[in-house]
């Protein structure tokens, strides 16, 4: 066993975990934080993708131990004071979900993107989303809101 | 996909890996990125009694000017390189290629010296870094020694490294401004390794190719150079492409697998060799 500290959503945890413990489960059920899904379990879907330091990466291939004395940021923190993150906006009203599975991965996945390219152009936005994979198919209103998000943070 | 259960340090300085993968024995592994370790640990085709993880030394996370060639700390990160202004202006194919592996997600997390170290023939970093003649750092016990690329990866995921060694640092060329390149390659699904992949890396002379340097990616055990296409390309017009590159396959050993069969994988090569020499003789 291992002690660790992280910050995930702005509060500081400490725990005893084993170091084979990855950090989508730490996050689900050492901090019952069920935001963060599940889903190809192999890097590959994106389900599980938050944000370390501010980076988005997936949470199935890192280890919690990894994550000692850094930030992580599901979308259940997202939102400041009640109010949703103005990409969360976006795939409200642009209707960015079907399902719902992959929505938390593809909400960070977008937010971080956007801070390494403010104004990205619909190609740009397929390509950043390559690794996050909706098997609704609802990719067309996903790279809409993504649009609409750039338009109003940049 | 739960891995065996290993026991976790971290790794202070290089000198203190060092000494923790002499204490551990060989059962140990070192961690960088995570991103080719952890999904097979997770299939339990490695079981790492003791992981090392180097992922707080961020004083192997840089990228210098060296004069005739750019130092690359070993825990930089793709997604690092892919944005870095010196490898776009003096070595691009290596930006360019952090940019193919994996996703965003993927890239902020994977190391180039992880990769390297990693050692898969499948992998695209191990071609690129052989076709541009580039060199490792590694440390160890008996200090620092430096081995070309082409040295490096001998086997199936074997490489040079010892057992108590740290691959710290990869130093490329920087490429002469009349100096084209390209990686290609070719896969059924956006992120599945190469099924063939080839970089090229094309050194114009008075409107013929002075020299060309060309590395396979999965067509062996390792990356493999195309030494009869570079040599029929010696010197040659650019009109000589076309011809060269059916003899991109000569001296290669690909399997046969779920994605393509040898043969198949060497009908990609010889028509991906002279896709990327002729986008190399255009950029």
């Amino acid at each position: 066993m291992r002690r660790i500290q992280v910050n995930v959503n702005g509060v500081t945890y400490e725990h005893e975990v084993e170091p084979r413990l990855l950090l989508v489960h730490y996050l689900r059920e050492g901090l019952n934080l069920t935001g963060t899904m599940v889903g190809c379990n192999t890097s590959n879907c994106g389900a599980c993708t938050v944000l370390l330091n501010g980076e988005s990466v997936k949470s199935c291939t890192l280890f919690a131990v990894q994550a000692d004395g850094h930030e992580i940021t599901t979308v259940q923190g997202l939102q400041t004071n009640g109010d949703w993150h103005p990409m969360q906006t976006a795939f409200h009203e642009n209707h960015a979900l079907q399902c719902g599975y992959c929505t938390p991965g593809m909400i960070l996945a977008s937010v971080s993107y956007l801070k390494e390219n403010p104004n990205p152009n619909e190609e740009d936005i397929r390509e950043a989303l390559e690794g996050n994979y909706c098997r609704c198919t609802g990719y067309e209103n996903i790279v809409k809101a993504v649009q609409q998000a750039a338009g109003q943070t940049s | 996909m739960i891995p065996m259960a290993f026991d976790y340090e971290v790794a202070e300085s290089v000198d203190h890996a060092i000494d923790l993968l002499g204490q551990h024995g060989e059962d140990s592994k070192l961690l960088a990125g995570g991103h080719s370790l952890i999904p097979i640990m997770r299939l339990r085709l490695a079981a790492p009694t003791v992981l090392i993880d180097l992922g707080r030394l961020e004083e192997l996370r840089y990228v210098r000017d060296g004069g005739d060639h750019l130092a690359i700390g070993a825990m930089t990160r793709h997604r690092d390189l892919l944005f870095n202004d010196l490898v776009k202006e003096h070595c691009g194919i290596v930006g360019w290629t952090a940019g193919l592996l994996g996703d965003p997600s993927v890239q902020h997390r994977g190391t180039l010296g992880g990769t390297l170290s990693h050692g898969d023939s499948s992998g695209d970093m191990p071609s690129v870094i052989t076709a541009l003649e580039g060199e490792l750092t590694i440390k160890g016990p008996q200090g620092e020694r430096t081995v070309e690329a082409a040295d490096f990866f001998q086997d199936y995921m074997m490489t040079d490294l010892g057992e108590q060694e740290v691959v710290t640092e990869i130093r490329v060329p920087k490429l002469a401004p009349g100096t084209g390149w390209s990686y290609k390659k070719f896969s059924r699904r956006s992120q599945d390794w190469a099924t063939v992949g080839v970089a090229a890396v094309v050194e114009r002379s008075n409107g013929s190719i002075g020299s060309a340097r060309i590395a396979l990616t999965s067509m062996g055990a390792t990356p493999i150079r195309a030494a009869a296409v570079e040599q029929a390309l010696s010197g040659a017009s650019p009109d000589a492409v076309a011809e060269a590159s059916q003899s991109a396959d000569e001296g290669t050993n690909p399997s046969s697998d779920d994605a393509a069969s040898a043969e198949f994988r060497r009908h990609l090569a010889r028509v991906f060799t002279q896709r990327a020499v002729e986008e190399a003789l255009g950029r």
